[in-house]
């Protein structure tokens, strides 16, 4: 503190008790009001673009409801999710939107630890370097990497066919965008690239929260890397890894970009979001669109649901009151 | 372990990092340079040596320069304006979660929590038809509002931290000395919390420039439609032709923002997205 303020509070002291008290409780209410002022117009804006929409999206998945005949508008109560949960489509579309999601954060979370360690433990000279490295993935436009990776794989344009050709079943003609597995990977191996920096970011800072007591500890009793990463480092950022996690899958869980650029969903490589942007936008059919996009939004829930109640991920603990 | 063994293997481990971290951008980089005739040669470089400027000129003075520098002009107005509206409502919102004692804190910060989480499709398709109704529909302000969405919950869970390292001692200060609580907020606290803010408006940007859901749903024409969106819808310059020159250079025209921003303010960002996502 200051010395004028110091000053200040002595010249104040002499005041009676009774009347701090008052100005104490009249303090705490406009503090009150000054707290909803200030947050509330970012509270109701979140509300209003999101908490809107989707409870307008739950009302329009109730109607029969085409873009294409207006006038033929009906109520049709749930007749739409049925429509969509009896269509192999959904299943299909959900199956590989459940592969990239858990392939893409099994191998960015390995990916991403790694990189964490080569960024928490690397020499001061290069820590800026592979930092400002690290970020560019981050940064640059999801788009910009799906047309990256695509021209790179391209039958066409590509040159990772003749690099490769000495890798039996890799040849010129291979053209990776023409059957599932092949075009899978190369929409997740651009997911994975965009996105692991993100998620070793958040292990970085995990990283940061081991005690280097209990680690060092581990070391002058004779524990190998192995056992100190197993059994010392990894157990004390569980946390930060679940969070991570979580975050990712759900982000992994609405792909969306990648799979439009590079193959719009050929070849069976179709996933939920793509299904409700074709059923919505491209087709028109707003009834049906808003029923998959209230599907999308309950599988968002569920797994909310699931890593909150089993995996007992404490999402508000990671910024709780101080 | 010598510390000359130690320094050629942290000289590998940086050429791996920053082969995975550049590689897909040095990829997209040499094919912007490639003539038509040159993109099916199946090489990385360009074959005639420095290659041909074609395709940026196609985008920025050629046929193909209506659809980029709109796009571009309304990537660039509408990330901006999302951004700064997010973090002018985020500061405030932070501000109040991290200093003031009111009831409700811990609901903003879940919200902010839900609504980073929410598939953003899920969204699209009321808009979409809500837009069509009201005449929102391929506008800014039809971009801008669903942006918030993406812009306005990071920006609040990072502000929040970086207000809760601040020395709050010299708000009560100010306040001992006279001061209202806003303008202890104003003038004590504004300087002090920049720093951060304008960290978050980085974050903020990276995220609403790369948005493609939104732009490619609720935009039509070039009055509002953005780079991600447009690059998907671009053409060659004939029906036969790939217009992969022409996407590669807008690409990278749209990238070097990025790149900049990252060079130039690589530690803020770390500590940004770091401190947000995990520290209390």
């Amino acid at each position: 503190m200051s010395t004028t303020s110091t000053k200040e509070s002595k010249s104040v002291a002499p005041t009676t008790r009774q009347r701090r008290r008052a100005n104490l409780s009249d303090r705490a209410k406009s503090e009150r009001r000054l707290g909803w002022y200030l947050a509330g117009p970012a509270f109701i804006v979140m509300l209003a673009v999101t908490l809107y929409p989707i409870l307008q999206a739950f009302w329009d998945s109730l109607f029969s409801l085409r873009l294409t005949a207006p006038d033929d508008t009906t109520f049709i109560w749930f007749a739409n999710y049925i429509t969509v949960l009896s269509d192999p489509i959904w299943w299909r579309d959900l199956g590989v939107t459940l592969i990239i999601t858990v392939v893409t954060v099994i191998i960015e979370l390995i990916l991403g630890f790694a990189l964490a360690l080569v960024m928490d433990k690397a020499i001061k000279s290069l820590r800026g370097l592979l930092r400002t490295a690290i970020l560019v993935p981050y940064g640059i436009i999801t788009v910009v990497s799906a047309y990256a990776w695509f021209y790179a794989f391209d039958i066409n344009s590509g040159y990772i066919n003749h690099w490769f050709d000495w890798i039996p079943g890799i040849s010129p003609d291979l053209n990776w965008f023409a059957e599932f597995w092949p075009s899978l990977s190369v929409i997740m191996a651009s997911e994975i690239w965009k996105t692991t920096p993100f998620i070793s970011l958040l292990l970085l800072a995990g990283l940061a929260q081991v005690p280097s007591e209990l680690t060092e500890a581990a070391q002058v009793d004779g524990a190998t890397w192995w056992e100190r990463m197993r059994k010392v480092i990894v157990p004390n950022m569980k946390a930060a890894i679940m969070v991570a996690v979580l975050f990712r899958t759900l982000d992994a869980f609405r792909i969306f970009d990648n799979v439009f650029i590079m193959t719009n969903g050929a070849h069976g490589t179709e996933v939920l979001s793509l299904l409700a942007y074709r059923t919505s936008i491209s087709r028109l059919e707003i009834g049906l669109g808003s029923a998959i996009s209230v599907l999308l939004f309950v599988c968002v829930l569920i797994i909310c649901f699931v890593a909150i109640k089993l995996f007992k991920v404490d999402l508000a603990g990671t910024q709780g009151d101080k | 372990m010598t510390s000359g063994k130690q320094k050629i293997t942290w000289a590998v481990i940086a050429v791996l990092v920053l082969l995975y971290a550049l590689f897909p951008v040095a990829s997209i980089l040499s094919t912007s340079f490639k003539s038509p005739s040159d993109l099916t040669s199946g090489k990385f470089l360009p074959s005639s040596g420095a290659g041909t400027l074609d395709n940026y000129k196609q985008i920025l003075v050629g046929d193909a320069q209506g659809l980029f520098l709109s796009a571009l002009r309304n990537s660039i107005g509408i990330a901006l304006i999302a951004t700064f509206i997010a973090v002018v409502l985020a500061t405030l919102c932070a501000y109040a979660i991290a200093r003031l004692d009111f009831p409700g804190k811990k609901v903003v910060l879940t919200t902010a929590l839900a609504v980073s989480i929410f598939p953003v499709i899920s969204i699209v398709t009321p808009l979409f038809n809500l837009w069509r109704n009201i005449g929102l529909y391929d506008t800014w302000p039809g971009l801008i509002i669903p942006y918030l969405s993406l812009t306005l919950p990071i920006s609040i869970w990072t502000l929040a931290a970086f207000f809760r390292q601040i020395p709050w001692e010299l708000e009560q200060a100010a306040q001992v000395d006279g001061a209202t609580t806003w303008q202890a907020f104003r003038k004590a606290i504004v300087p002090l919390a920049a720093p951060g803010v304008f960290t978050t408006a980085i974050i903020a940007f990276f995220i609403a420039w790369n948005d493609f859901v939104y732009g490619i749903s609720l935009t039509s024409t070039e009055t509002a439609r953005t780079v991600p969106a447009a690059l998907a819808f671009f053409t060659g310059a004939s029906q036969f032709e790939a217009p992969t020159g022409a996407i590669s250079a807008a690409a990278i025209i749209v990238t070097i923002p990025v790149v900049l921003l990252v060079l130039l303010f690589q530690r803020q960002i770390v500590s940004g997205l770091t401190q947000g996502a995990v520290k209390g």
